[in-house]
């Protein structure tokens, strides 16, 4: 195994600028590693390894040359599989989409090859992102590489566990109720997920547009900050982008700085339902915090407690409709009924009965009820109020707090298969993470360290106003060196060895 | 089988119409609702489209702002109220012509709402219908049943399906019920939708073709005994897609739901499908409860606000209203009702203006674009309008004409010319040697030979029978090919026998 | 508020177009009885004073100009397609609708 899988992004971006090695290394090397370890994660769907290498090539020529180049040039990342790339397949994670080739380019992969970033590949998710331990997938769960037989978290389990097996130093996930934030939290790694509308949508396949946002999933929050620079900023392709610029998030991660900030701990997003390991890691980052000068406040949001149930009828009822299109006409699967009449109609309910696995179906049903007549002001229009009720509490929480801070999932990696039939305790995982999406603000999570029950990670979530991801950037990179300090070096060191060096 | 009718006048007799109606006009901007996709008829399958028009995964709607001020205009044209605040909403159904299984179309807060306009009858009666509002939204795809019979869907075993109009930009014009039409139901039908769509061509939003089906009509007809308030149950014919279609399509659905309600039935909520082979419509799909489109504001769409200033600045655009135009042109130029109503109809309202403009009276123009323009366009069967004849042949050929250096019947010729290619009037009349003979000289020389070859005639006319010249005036224009001012033939030939 | 059953999810898996064995709907039924019921509490959260949020961030008139784009060529068009004819997309008849 090569040691410079280890780096994180930014020091292999100083070794490339520095010409102390190539793209074409430091590619090989994490192609090297997903072949040594991904039969055990299962973290990537399709692999990427002549583009990868042809792009660090590419790469490589041009400072030969001395063009002027992309800080993270020659950096390579792996891009979740819900995200459309030209000259790689896109399932979602979906029986209904195997095999299809997008003719276009999400946004962000535009951006990515604009900056030259060789793409390793197409990450693990739960089908269609729907999700919180990616055992959704029709096409294998991910594992923990903390623990083989634990969920890597979900929807975005591939792009974690990537990261945090070393088979790459970025990736890109995407998050509707946590599905960036939640895998960070159990698999050790930052993810962040921007303000609604800092990052383009545009080739990133809905799941409920006015909750979905792409982000950055990384091993230290300079990365992230790195790479959110590189995919964020208007987009005229997304009408929900917003016009802002992306900011100086880098600046704000080298700066790190909470002395005289006003940290403010949601009462209710802990405590009761909370594993005791991760209260007490949680506690431990407060104390951390507050040492380095920040004022710990507590804050109340009465109404997050209704968020989960609002979201889960926002969800699935956008979902509803965003599935719609998966009918067996222009792309994707077509299943013909095994008997009878042979109409477009019977091929649609048959390609959708065996393209779509359960939980895409349980949530297209229940978006279908939300939405359907005399139920609509009840259950969407209801949820929709919510919504509003959620932003005034983050409204009257960030008037008393600069940021806000909670554990990023109330538990650590459960066991593959623990959750799987019961769909309501699946859902819990994303109580605290679902918030931010309800109202848009930006969150991020990084590792807070290991439950004392079981040694496995635990995460803590940062949450900021909205276009104030900076923030999120600037004290996470403050807890987070505070807790490599205790640690000795980073989370990711203490994770067990994988692969052919086990 | 075919549905039982009434007969017209019997339906009339015992119940009252009320009509309801919904326009789709495709917008003719130069790209889609929602996509950059060019909006053009005609093109080669699916080569129109982008991955938004597809409905691909991953792709996300941006509005047209000119399909939205399209819009704005016609909700002004239509006087309706200009929404401060409007949206989208999915309108989600299953259709293969629907890419994305749902349309993107406006539900709670249209773009314009509660107009009205003024529909003139034939007889100059004037009925207004009042809108109920004016939406965007996107046209769909266009399917193509193969296999059956008849190229409906009924037997067909497979279709294919071209998105290139899928996106196109719509406004749907929904009329509040119109009542009191009587026995004028059907005229008033046809006057309606007449009248959309020269408002829409008017404004320039819409090439307005029917034929291209850039102006699409479902009209909805009930009955109710007279004297009764509550409306009866209405059927909705669906794409009606002429003028005529429309009289004949509620004409017939009156007839027909007559039939019903006398037979004691209940007429059954249905759309209904137009046939113009037989002038009838048949049954199509009862409304169900698949009919729960599960509306929602579209999460991919943000808001139109359409701002005071705006608005204005939209309505100073506004070209004079049609009625209001041809009231003011009617008088301007002195046309009787019969002939201005014949212009109407002929569709050169603007060829007469513009042939104006560009420098003859009013009755030269009309006595152009009436008939010899008419006259060949009825050959060709095209518009007088597509014949190319432009407004500055007519005033060229006019002066050529008024000058004596052409004959009407020689104009006809020099025109023959001009759409040939040949140049302008005055280039043709060059080139083709066409100009009257006006030199007393050539013509006294064929004069004295006409006199020579018919010296009997001659003898006549010496001794006063002056109108036996007409052999010799003939005989001359003859000689002269036409070329000659027969006028002028006539004096000197009189003068010659000293007459 | 209704409680959902088994009849109603026969009807929206026929509005969903997912064909679904009667096992499945007996399944599907009982999951999502369990699901409604624990977010049916929404409903009676918020008062008519609340207004409804549908973007999380509000904009407003975001607007492209009517310039024509890229298109994608038939062929890049028909690439997913599972069955085409002639530049079109194939589907079977479409039988007892429209
Ligand atoms: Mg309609
Ligand atoms: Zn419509």
């Amino acid at each position: 195994m090569s040691e410079l899988i280890k780096n994180s992004a930014a020091v292999l971006a100083a070794k490339l600028a520095a010409g102390e090695v190539s793209a074409v290394e430091v590619t090989q090397a994490h192609l090297d590693r997903i072949a040594d370890v991904d039969g055990d994660v299962n973290a990537f769907l399709h692999v990427n390894t002549e583009e990868a290498l042809a792009v660090a090539a590419g790469v490589d020529k041009s400072r030969a040359a001395g063009e002027q180049l992309h800080a993270l040039a020659g950096v390579p990342i792996a891009v979740k599989d819900l995200i459309v790339t030209v000259g790689q397949p896109t399932t979602a994670g979906s029986k209904i989409l195997e095999g299809w080739h997008s003719p276009y380019d999400a946004t962000v992969v535009k951006k990515l090859r604009a900056a030259r970033m060789p793409i390793l590949g197409k990450t693990n998710l739960d089908e269609f992102a729907m999700g919180s331990s990616t055992e959704h997938s029709a096409f294998g769960p991910t594992r923990n590489p903390w623990d083989l037989d634990r969920i890597p978290g979900g929807s975005g389990g591939g792009s974690a566990a990537a990261v945090a097996a070393f088979e790459a130093p970025l990736a890109l996930g995407t998050d509707t109720g946590g599905s960036i934030r939640q895998p960070g939290a159990v698999t050790g790694t930052v993810g962040v997920k921007p303000t609604y509308g800092g990052v383009s949508r545009y080739g990133a396949i809905a799941m409920a547009s006015s909750l979905d946002q792409i982000g950055p999933v990384s091993r230290s929050v300079l990365d992230s900050a790195l790479l959110h620079e590189v995919i964020g900023g208007h987009d005229p392709f997304d009408s929900t982008s917003l016009p802002d610029p992306v900011g100086s998030l880098v600046e704000a991660a080298k700066r790190g700085d909470v002395k005289g900030l006003r940290i403010g701990v949601v009462k209710e997003l802990g405590g009761e339902g909370y594993q005791p390991g991760v209260q007490a890691r949680f506690a431990e980052a407060l104390e951390l915090l507050r040492g380095a000068g920040a004022e710990i406040v507590e804050v109340s949001c009465p109404n997050f407690e209704h968020a989960l149930g609002a979201y889960y009828l926002i969800m699935p009822s956008e979902a509803s409709s965003n599935l719609a299109k998966f009918d067996g006409v222009r792309y994707g699967l077509r299943v013909l009924p095994e008997d009878g009449p042979m109409t477009i109609e019977r091929v649609m309910g048959a390609t959708r009965a065996a393209g779509f696995g359960d939980e895409v179906k349980r949530r297209i049903i229940l978006g279908t009820y939300a939405l359907s007549a005399g139920y609509y002001d009840a259950y969407y229009g209801s949820a929709q109020k919510v919504r509003t009720l959620i932003q005034r509490d983050f409204d009257a929480a960030f008037a008393q707090a600069d940021v806000l801070i909670s554990p990023t999932a109330p538990t650590t990696a459960f066991k593959l298969g623990e959750k799987l039939d019961d769909p309501l305790a699946m859902y819990l995982n994303d109580v605290a993470t679902i918030p931010a999406n309800m109202a848009g603000v930006p969150g991020l999570s990084l590792p807070g360290g290991l439950a004392e029950e079981d040694g496995l990670p635990v995460g803590v979530q940062l949450l900021a106003p909205a276009r104030e991801d900076a923030r999120l950037y600037r004290v996470g990179a403050v807890l987070e060196s505070l807790l490599e300090e205790k640690w000795g070096g980073p989370l990711l060191a203490q994770a067990p060895v994988l692969g052919g060096s086990r | 089988m075919s549905d039982q009718i009434l007969s017209f006048d019997e339906a009339m007799e015992k119940y009252d119409p009320v009509l309801g109606f919904e326009v789709h006009v495709e917008l003719n901007t130069r790209t889609k609702m929602f996509s950059s996709a060019p909006n053009v008829f005609g093109d080669e399958p699916n080569t129109n489209v982008n991955e938004v028009d597809l409905g691909l995964p991953g792709v996300l709607p941006v509005v047209n702002k000119t399909a939205v001020e399209s819009s704005i205009k016609i909700g002004l044209a239509l006087g309706c109220k200009i929404a401060d605040k409007s949206h989208f909403a999915r309108k989600n159904y299953f259709y293969p012509d629907t890419p994305k299984n749902f349309q993107t179309s406006q539900y709670d807060e249209p773009i314009a709402y509660d107009g009205s306009i003024d529909i003139e009858l034939e007889d100059g009666t004037v009925f207004t219908v009042a809108i109920e509002r004016a939406h965007m939204e996107e046209d769909a795809g266009k399917l193509t049943h193969m296999g059956g019979a008849t190229g409906r869907i009924q037997g067909a075993e497979f279709s294919l399906v071209d998105y290139n109009r899928a996106g196109v930009p719509l406004v749907e014009i929904v009329t509040k019920p119109i009542e009191g039409a009587g026995r004028r139901a059907p005229e008033l039908a046809k006057a309606y939708v007449a009248a959309i769509r020269e408002i829409v061509k008017n404004l320039g939003v819409s090439d307005a073709r029917m034929e291209r089906g850039n102006v699409r009509c479902d009209a909805n007809v009930s009955l109710r005994p007279h004297g009764q308030e509550r409306f009866g149950i209405r059927s909705e014919t669906k794409n009606v897609n002429s003028l005529r279609a429309v009289e004949h399509a509620v004409r017939y659905e009156i007839q027909r739901h007559a039939a019903v309600l006398d037979s004691g039935e209940p007429v059954v909520q249905e759309t209904r499908h137009w046939h113009e082979d037989t002038r009838s419509t048949t049954a199509g799909r009862p409304k169900s409860d698949a009919d729960d489109y599960r509306y929602f504001p579209e999460p991919d769409l943000v808001p139109v606000v359409a701002s005071r200033e705006w608005v204005e600045e939209l309505r100073a655009q506004l070209p004079e209203p049609p009625a209001e135009r041809r009231k003011r042109l009617k008088e301007a130029w002195g046309y009787s009702d019969l002939e201005f109503r014949d212009v109407v109809n002929a569709g050169v309202l603007d060829e007469i203006e513009e042939t104006i403009a560009a420098g003859t009276t009013a009755a030269v123009a009309r006595k152009w674009w009436m008939g010899e323009i008419a006259r060949r366009a009825k050959l060709a069967e095209v518009d007088p309008a597509d014949l190319g004849v432009s407004p500055q042949t007519i005033v060229d050929l006019n002066r050529l004409i008024e000058s004596g250096k052409i004959n009407d019947k020689l104009a006809r010729e020099v025109l023959d010319g001009v759409l040939a290619g040949e140049g302008t009037p005055a280039e043709v009349v060059d080139k083709r040697g066409l100009a009257v003979v006006s030199d007393d000289g050539a013509l006294l020389e064929a004069i004295d030979a006409a006199l020579a070859a018919q010296p009997d005639v001659a003898d006549k006319i010496r001794g006063g029978k002056v109108q036996a010249i007409g052999a010799i005036v003939g005989g001359v224009m003859k000689a002269t090919k036409g070329q000659a001012d027969a006028g002028r033939v006539r004096e000197l030939i009189l003068e010659r026998l000293g007459v | 508020m209704a409680e959902i059953n088994r009849e109603d999810v026969v009807h929206l898996a026929r509005l969903a177009h997912i064909d679904m064995g009667d096992a499945e709907l007996d399944r599907m039924a009982g999951e999502l009885a369990v699901i409604v019921d624990a977010v049916k509490a929404v409903s009676a959260v918020a008062g008519d004073d609340v207004p409804a949020t549908s973007h999380p961030i509000p904009l407003s008139n975001v607007f492209r100009e009517d310039v024509v784009g890229h298109t994608l060529t038939a062929e890049q068009a028909l690439s997913g397609a599972p069955d085409s004819e002639d530049g079109r997309f194939k589907v079977p008849a479409i039988l007892d609708e429209e």
